[in-house]
């Protein structure tokens, strides 16, 4: 039997009670995977479980701790992971019908670390296609429903990953954000997630989106298991070659430490912004009443080029992606539309392999960077945002992290954006910054709007500040009090 | 900036994508609108101004120079669509 209300345990307190002997992996392993199934019927949260799999290494679990041995820090925990990190011997999808039968031959190392922590890939979850999008209704599978409430998007891309933790499937997830792809959906959703410093966490077998941007992170329900999620999968990897050789701090005892003294900035044109729901602007300024009365020093700043941030994004990004997506030809993996010469086979297998996002940044992509267009687009981005991250870098000269709102308004309605892209892209308003900068932001449940959707801020920090993010962060979620508010599953 | 059909499809031949009648009309709508929000970028003064292609300033550690094993020919080709069990089939290109 599983702990009663062990849908709600967080990972820290999982993997002490199966440490403990208080409940076998196996018994939990069950649980989740009904729960996922319960969840995926009425959420549409998951692209494929590993149900065989899962029980079988959950039983190996517990026969190895009955032996005696010593388990890693996450033995038993069952996890999920977006669909865009490889998983050796199971489907990955990316949510494109262009990678169909594709089985990747190797593991992600992000995959790799979770499995020498002894934890358990109880499935993949549904995602954009290619990370392309701010709802998942860009998925070749359909798209995800937010869990507090169905009518509305779960935000994208990582939206299957965030619908899972917020409904209680598992306690962590992993998700990847090129633009905001974790922190939209997890404040769309009411859970914690973190976009990394760039280089903190290995991209090796994550499917590439914009490689100057892609971060993979963690999503979960609470900060500290964020922290220690942060552990287990950040650190150098030899196979990219991007990966910083920064020392991986203990997050967790950063996470512990008082924040009083730290110095908040608060970006004036990000509190200022035109279309900020009121209800997403009251949450906000709450939050920074809250950090004034845990004993931080709010302070205003100024990020002069950040208005910028949505065209230098798009087409950065979608340069970035016509080029990585270049390899989906039909040749090596995933589908092929045979025809009778090569030229036309490339043709037929991405027009049909690809769904309509991906097209319409292909094409942005390959106009930005083509001859004649490409020093007014890509050069001229480019050098906007070098201005972008310079305005970090002065402020951070006086403060120590930011404070600003995830999304301009909570989540919105299916269909609501769909027929209007830059719609669509100005949900990412507050998050595509970060990315350009390569600086880590972490988006935290700070309040619900009367309809009841939740509402997330966003803490910045300079480059692997992640530690002084999850103190400032672990002490203002203790001072929200939302932690035992869960959504109602149909 | 206006993109036209024509253009559409000067794009879609460097993409290698075929686009139906009604993708070329949408597409020269979306790609206008989304191209006219990003003219802004045009005003900022970038005199002087370096790209950033990165936001690494520092490179990584170079790993060691040493031979190490790979995933070989059978494994890596074990997925390719047409199946030929070491090699990637692919129509033919010379006569």
């Amino acid at each position: 039997m599983s702990l009663p209300g062990a849908e709600w345990s967080p990972l820290l307190a999982s993997a002490k009670a199966l440490r403990e002997g208080q409940v076998r992996a196996r018994a939990v392993a069950e649980s989740s995977l009904a729960r996922a199934r319960r969840v995926d019927a009425s959420l549409a949260a998951f692209i494929s479980l590993r149900e065989d799999a899962l029980l079988a290494e959950a039983d190996d679990i517990d026969r190895r701790r009955a032996a005696g041995e010593t388990l890693g820090p996450l033995a038993g925990v069952p996890v999920v992971l977006k669909d865009n990190i490889l998983t050796r011997g199971h489907p990955t999808t990316a949510a494109s019908r262009i990678l169909d039968g594709f089985v990747p031959p190797y593991d992600a190392t992000v995959v790799a670390r979770l499995r020498g922590a002894d934890a358990l890939i109880l499935g993949k979850t549904n995602l954009d296609e290619f990370a392309m999008g701010s709802s998942t209704e860009n998925s070749a599978f359909g798209p995800s429903k937010n869990p507090w409430d169905p009518q509305r998007v779960p935000g994208g891309s990582s939206g299957g990953s965030c619908v899972a933790v917020a409904s209680g499937v598992t306690a962590a997830a992993l998700g990847s954000d090129t633009g905001g792809s974790i922190r939209l959906p997890a404040s769309y959703c009411g859970t914690v997630g973190l976009k990394p410093t760039y280089g903190r966490v290995s991209r090796y077998g994550l499917v590439a989106f914009g490689s100057s941007l892609d971060q993979i992170g963690p999503i979960t329900r609470t900060v500290e298991d964020a922290a220690l999620l942060l552990g287990v999968i950040a650190g150098y990897d030899a196979h990219d070659s991007t990966s910083s050789a920064e020392p991986v701090p203990d997050y967790l005892a950063a996470a512990r430490t008082d924040p009083a003294g730290l110095r908040i900035g608060v970006p004036r044109e990000w509190i200022a912004a035109e279309g900020m729901d009121p209800e997403v602007l009251a949450a906000v300024r709450a939050a920074i009443d809250a950090a004034a009365k845990l004993g931080m020093e709010i302070r205003e700043v100024s990020l002069p080029h950040a208005r910028y941030a949505i065209p230098t994004y798009y087409i950065v990004a979608t340069a970035e992606a016509s080029a990585n997506l270049a390899r989906y030809d039909g040749v090596r993996f995933g589908l092929r539309v045979p025809a009778d010469d090569l030229q036309s086979q490339y043709r037929a297998t991405r027009s049909r392999g690809f769904g309509a996002e991906v097209k319409r940044r292909i094409m942005l992509g390959t106009y930005v960077l083509s001859s004649g267009y490409y020093d007014a687009y890509y050069a001229q981005a480019s050098r906007v945002r070098t201005l972008v991250r310079r305005d970090f870098t002065d402020a951070f000269r006086d403060v120590d992290l930011l404070l600003a709102p995830t999304a301009p308004s909570p989540a919105f309605r299916i269909g609501e954006k769909a027929d209007d892209p830059l719609a669509m892209y100005l949900s990412d308003v507050f998050t595509t910054t970060m990315n350009l900068a390569g600086i880590p932001a972490l988006s935290l449940p700070c309040g619900f709007s009367r309809g009841g959707l939740p509402i997330g801020c966003q803490i910045i920090g300079p480059d692997f500040a992640e530690g002084t993010i999850f103190r400032a962060a672990r002490a203002l979620e203790e001072s929200f009090g939302l932690a035992d508010r869960h959504p109602t599953l149909a | 900036m206006r993109i036209d059909a024509k253009e559409v499809l000067r794009i879609a031949r460097l993409a290698h994508l075929d686009l139906a009648e009604e993708e070329i009309a949408r597409l020269s709508a979306e790609l206008s609108s989304i191209l006219s929000h990003v003219e802004m970028l045009r005003s900022v003064d970038t005199q002087g101004v370096a790209e950033t292609f990165h936001p690494l300033e520092y490179g990584g550690p170079m790993r060691a120079d040493d031979t190490v094993a790979s995933l070989g020919a059978a494994e890596a080709t074990r997925g390719a669509p047409g199946g030929a069990a070491g090699a990637f089939l692919v129509p033919r290109i010379i006569g």
